[in-house]
């Protein structure tokens, strides 16, 4: 087995136990360290526990340039509590043996330290199966892929609605443990509705991607809105409204049952 | 090498990177947007029309060519000459309506009716309003609260002049959040949008475009120089925040190897005191706001806030093509504190009665420090004037002495 195999594997397990289940995987997105370092635990926990198939888990930073009020907001507090690349990282290492975690990294944290080869052995060593990074398009990305590949951590590209069909093609063929379409043009955040063009969109996606899953993201933020995406992707990404609930706690319990509240009626809706 | 050939040379691509610095660490939503600038960049530039309508209007709208001044009271204080690249004579008081008027010119040959740009000291958000009056297009400009705070009087200048101001609290309320915010409201709007970004940074095409359009303070002043003394400065001095007016009076020079070419950061309370902006002197390699430079971050790459007097310096990255030169060391880069650029602002005033930006200022302050020596001159880009911070000079200073 080459060393690849490791994170993107686990990650290939996940999508294929969804879809044996005749449904979509569910994949919350959290902030490590937020609103504090023991609550951003306990939505970790929960998450798991309220049956998510993998867990997308955001690293704090200080310009996070494709976020957009209500993450960058949780960026910002996350850090004002203290957070760190270790508190991310010890969040992934406390839930990594129950479910598949990618790390949501934007790239000048991965280049800090000891640069991309570091950053893939301490996401390795942490359990995660594989990263995004946001802000590292086709075109600047080899070097760390490589980096990547050789620690067995899977790099998954995003695609946007802007790309161009050849380029779309391109990062379909280098995409690692799945493909992130980004449903709207703009930043992270909740909309009142899925895009018109999404299906289409999906569908492109899809027949470029082959084999490999195509997950959406960006704007899910009801339930119903799940279970809409759920039908023409493999995999959907709920971030900013499941943060929002995080935030609202004033406990690390109550944190955990507020996202365990909107991620329960998720997976419903998406079963259905 | 003759000017034609010069301009060729330079004409020949549109550097992605400067070494190893520059590239597009942006969101994937952002690549078409930034595909579709290189190419009307590209074309536009190649086209006569194009270059004839932004001579006339660099002539007519902004005053160029702006004066190559010989500053006599200052040489005598420094003890050489002085040579003063009159930015503060442009349309709007800065070099930044040189970038401004170029690439809104551009955005309206692209289709794009709706602009967008942060500013900082709000020069360059006043040069982007005004550009966007001149040309009939629609105006946003990000700014952080603090410096809406510190920079009032132009603030009421982009409203005046039909703009939107968008206040900006995120983080330190200063310049890199009025970036981030721009470049948010990018990703959002980018089919009908174009960015205008104020300085030498960001993600390529950016840097090479912005240098392309200051260019033009070096172009003038190398000929200037050359009319005036017959002979080629010996050091070329700007300061340096982003590095729009620096990259873009040094450009001509990089070629001239006797040209020493220096450029001045904000030294802010003193790097020892870690509140200051010289990114290229005391920073780091990383990622900020699409490009690789050199950057102020921790040890885990979070971007640290920077802090100078001056709005439009006070900012943790600096210009791609910026940290190339330091690196090969065609350049060189000093900085100098808040103290001494307030200083330098005043004794500019009284010697010469010009009134320079605080951002201006920091060069004046390196220069009186350190008087060139032996024969020949200097030649310094004066990239602004002082009337938007006098209230932060008399703040800082006490009272108007
Ligand atoms: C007068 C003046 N000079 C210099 C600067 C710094 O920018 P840059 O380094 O891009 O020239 C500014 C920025 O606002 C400015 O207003």
């Amino acid at each position: 087995m080459s060393a690849q195999a490791d994170g993107a594997g686990r990650i290939a397990t996940a999508f294929a136990a969804a879809k044996a289940e005749g449904r979509a995987a569910l994949m919350p997105y959290m902030m490590a360290g937020y609103p504090d370092r023991d609550s951003g635990l306990a939505v970790a926990r929960a998450y798991v526990d309220a049956g998510a198939d993998l867990i997308e888990l955001g690293i704090p930073f200080s310009d996070p340039l494709a976020d957009g009020p209500t993450i960058h907001a949780a960026d910002t507090q996350a850090l004002a509590a203290g957070a760190t690349l270790r508190t991310a990282l010890e969040t992934c290492e406390a839930i990594a043996e129950r479910i598949p975690v990618v790390l949501m990294v934007y790239v000048n944290m991965v280049l800090a330290h000891g640069g991309a080869e570091q950053f893939a052995r301490l996401a390795r060593a942490a359990g995660a199966a594989g990263a995004i990074v946001p802000d590292l398009p086709l075109g600047e990305d080899e070097s760390v892929r490589e980096a990547f590949d050789a620690a067995g951590l899977a790099m998954v590209p995003l695609l946007a609605p802007t790309t161009s069909a050849p380029r779309r093609a391109e990062i379909c063929k280098v995409a690692r443990g799945f493909v992130y379409l980004v449903s709207t043009v703009g930043t992270t955040g909740e909309r009142a509705e899925v895009p018109a063009a999404l299906a289409a969109l999906a569908a492109t996606a899809k027949a470029d991607a082959g084999e490999t899953p195509v997950a959406v993201g960006f704007g899910i933020g009801t339930a119903a809105q799940a279970a809409e995406v759920g039908k023409i992707a493999d995999g959907v990404i709920i971030g900013s409204r499941l943060v929002r609930a995080a935030g609202e706690g004033a406990t690390p319990a109550e944190s955990a049952d507020a996202v365990a509240e909107f991620l329960a009626e998720a997976r419903v809706s998406l079963a259905g | 090498m003759s000017a034609n050939e010069r301009e060729q040379s330079t004409r020949a691509v549109i550097p992605q990177r400067f070494g190893p610095y520059g590239g597009r660490y942006v969101p994937e939503t952002l690549i078409a947007a930034l595909d579709e600038l290189t190419a009307a960049w590209e074309e536009a530039r190649d086209d006569p029309a194009f270059d004839a309508r932004q001579d006339a209007l660099r002539r007519d709208f902004i005053g160029r060519p702006t004066p190559l001044y010989l500053a006599e009271r200052l040489s005598e204080r420094v003890g050489s000459q002085v040579y003063l690249k009159r930015e503060d004579l442009a349309h709007t008081g800065a070099h930044k309506i040189n970038n401004a008027l170029g690439q809104t010119l551009l955005a309206q040959r692209m289709g794009k009716p709706r602009i967008i740009a942060e500013t900082g000291a709000g020069q360059h958000g006043v040069a982007t309003a005004t550009a966007c009056a001149l040309l009939g297009l629609e105006c946003v400009v990000y700014m952080g609260t603090e410096d809406i705070r510190r920079q009032a009087p132009n603030v009421e200048r982009m409203r005046l002049l039909g703009a939107e101001v968008a206040p900006v609290e995120a983080g330190a309320r200063t310049l890199k959040e009025a970036v981030s915010a721009a470049i948010r409201d990018w990703v959002a709007n980018v089919e009908t949008t174009h960015y205008v970004i104020g300085s030498a940074v960001g993600p390529a095409p950016y840097p090479a475009l912005v240098r392309d359009l200051q260019r033009v303070i070096g172009e003038e002043a190398r000929a200037q120089a050359l009319a005036a003394a017959g002979a080629l400065p010996r050091r070329v001095i700007a300061c340096v925040g982003g590095g729009s007016n620096a990259i873009g009076i040094f450009a001509p020079f990089v070629e001239d190897a006797e040209v020493a070419l220096v450029g001045v950061e904000a030294g802010g309370d003193g790097i020892e005191s870690g509140r200051h902006g010289a990114s290229l002197g005391a920073g780091q390699t990383g990622v900020l706001h699409g490009s690789l430079s050199s950057v102020l971050a921790d040890e885990d790459g979070q971007i640290l806030e920077a802090h100078s007097v001056s709005a439009g310096l006070d900012y943790p990255g600096s210009g791609p093509e910026h940290a190339h030169l330091r690196d090969t060391g065609r350049a060189r880069y000093f900085s100098v504190t808040d103290e001494q650029a307030l200083q330098a602002l005043r004794e500019l005033a009284r010697l010469e009665g010009i009134i320079p930006a605080l951002e201006s200022s920091h060069a004046i302050a390196w220069l009186l420090e350190n008087p060139l020596e032996g024969d020949g001159f200097d030649v310094l880009c004066l990239s602004g004037r002082g009337d938007k911070d006098l209230a932060e000079y008399v703040r800082r200073v006490g009272e108007s002495r």
